[in-house]
């Protein structure tokens, strides 16, 4: 089962893929069967604490010169930043390397308080895609990476589907992919994560209580490329879904 | 979890949240500590933009509530922090309007298990649960006077520990304001800490604490061993 939230016709509504002869649409909870592109789409579910990762696979570490860890590099982000499918992402005039990162998105659905590895997938909802851009400009050696690089507005899309998690094996071993204007630029597979989803929420589980709607951006593999006003970044992961964003400059927000 | 429900305010927007940022070294005298090593590895040079972290959701508490000690970690740290309460979408404001968007004060205990660095600090240091006590009441600007001239104390079992106050601030709430919401939008009920002291006094279990802001009350919180805070 998969499902997505968008906001059609003045209200927000849960929907599900509809395929018929007119093609892949939505069927919204009340029955209505709608266009793809006749809905916005929002986070597919209510957010709680981000918790994100960075360098979790071996490749994209070594791409950035950082030696292996003992330890997974945590940081957190706020929910300001976050945007659905098909949205547009600011890319300010003064950035000289802004970068896409697809990642695998856990959702959590149980809250998880000192789980041990063995129990950890129980508490898994699901999972979804997460485009977590990065502006390396504004990078500095405090607090990394700092909010301004990794915690802007329109900087964190979801989606478009929460898919269940006993709809997919565990722990996920996906193949996943970035396409900017239809040119592969990044690959990677989720079975190569440093530090595997089982042994994040054991490890974060262990001092912070994780509550449903807390999310774990499992961290890009290498193949982060500039990206420009005008281009179309799609995120995939096989079995998840096909996350697509826009990148947009400073015009479109009002900012001479 | 709803957060910090025992702390009701009858200002717009007259509810929290969950949404916590705090501040990094946003005190000169907090700066000024860390000496030349600013332009050392690994931080090479002093913070241009401000620097902010996030407190989740988890790390919330009230007035009175238990925090659990960590085993691993003999000593906390207790910083106290002047916390601004967003009243309205803030985005992109200026200095001169920043402060109209801002429904009142509050104290904020920014708790953290102590640690040298800056560069690239564990979030479990700053995110364990209990970690952000935050009380114990919300009081509109109007009654607060200079937000940069308000005395901080914080006992730890009766005995002042620290002394302090929102004097020396390197970017006062409405530059803060102006600075983060140019990148980041602030909602209603959103905490932005201000910045924590030099000098946040350490706590360890079987202690109480009580953090005083001048005009903002009390907030007082007891610490106890994670062994006896489990359920």
């Amino acid at each position: 089962m998969k499902r997505a939230r968008v906001a059609y016709a003045g209200a927000v509504h849960e929907a599900t893929p509809h395929h018929d002869a007119g093609g892949a649409r939505l069927r919204l909870a009340d029955g209505r069967i709608v266009a793809e592109d006749a809905v916005v789409w929002l986070p597919p579910f209510e957010v709680g604490t981000v918790v994100a990762l960075g360098l979790n696979y071996a490749d994209h570490a070594k791409e950035l010169a950082f030696n292996a860890q003992q330890e997974p590099l945590v940081f957190l982000k706020g929910p300001g930043a976050l945007i659905g499918h098909r949205g547009q992402t600011r890319r300010p005039a003064d950035a000289t390397f802004m970068h896409y990162e697809c990642e695998l998105a856990v959702v959590i659905g149980r809250t998880a308080r000192q789980v041990s590895r063995a129990d950890a997938m129980d508490h898994v909802a699901g999972y979804t895609v997460a485009n977590d851009y990065a502006i390396r400009d504004y990078l500095e050696n405090w607090y990394r990476p700092n909010l301004r690089v990794k915690n802007r507005d329109t900087g964190t899309v979801l989606g478009p589907w929460l898919v269940d998690a006993g709809d997919i094996d565990a722990p996920p071993a996906l193949d996943l992919r970035t396409l900017v204007n239809g040119v592969v630029t990044q690959r990677g597979n989720t079975r190569d994560l440093v530090f595997d989803i089982p042994f994040l929420i054991e490890y974060l589980s262990g001092f912070m209580t994780l509550a449903p709607g807390d999310v774990i951006l499992t961290g890009t593999p290498e193949g982060v490329v500039d990206v420009r006003p005008g281009d179309e970044v799609v995120c995939e992961i096989d079995g998840i879904g096909r996350l697509v964003n826009t990148i947009v400059d400073d015009a479109v927000f009002g900012r001479a | 979890m709803a957060p910090l429900t025992s702390v009701p305010f009858d200002v717009a927007p007259f509810r929290f949240s969950g949404t916590v940022y705090g501040t990094l070294l946003n005190h000169r005298d907090a700066l000024d500590a860390l000496g030349a090593s600013i332009h050392e590895a690994p931080y090479k040079a002093p913070p241009k933009s401000v620097v902010l972290y996030l407190k989740p959701r988890n790390t919330l508490a009230g007035p009175g509530d238990v925090v659990a000690v960590p085993s691993d970690a003999p000593e906390l740290e207790l910083g106290p922090s002047l916390g601004l309460v967003i009243g309205r979408t803030t985005c992109r404001v200026s200095e001169a309007q920043a402060l109209d968007h801002v429904a009142g004060c509050v104290i904020v205990a920014d708790i953290g298990v102590p640690h040298a660095s800056f560069y690239r600090p564990q979030v479990r240091f700053k995110a364990r649960d209990g970690f952000c006590p935050i009380g114990p009441r919300v009081v509109g600007l109007a009654d607060l006077g200079d937000l940069g001239q308000l005395g901080i104390r914080v006992h730890v079992d009766g005995q002042l520990v620290h002394e302090s106050s929102t004097a020396g601030w390197i970017r006062s709430p409405a530059r803060l304001l102006a600075e983060v919401t140019d990148f980041m939008t602030l909602a209603p009920g959103d905490v932005l800490m201000t910045g924590v002291p030099h000098g946040a006094p350490r706590v360890r279990a079987g202690q109480r604490s009580v953090v005083e802001i001048k005009g903002l009350g009390r907030l007082e919180n007891r610490f106890v061993a994670m062994a006896e805070a489990e359920p």
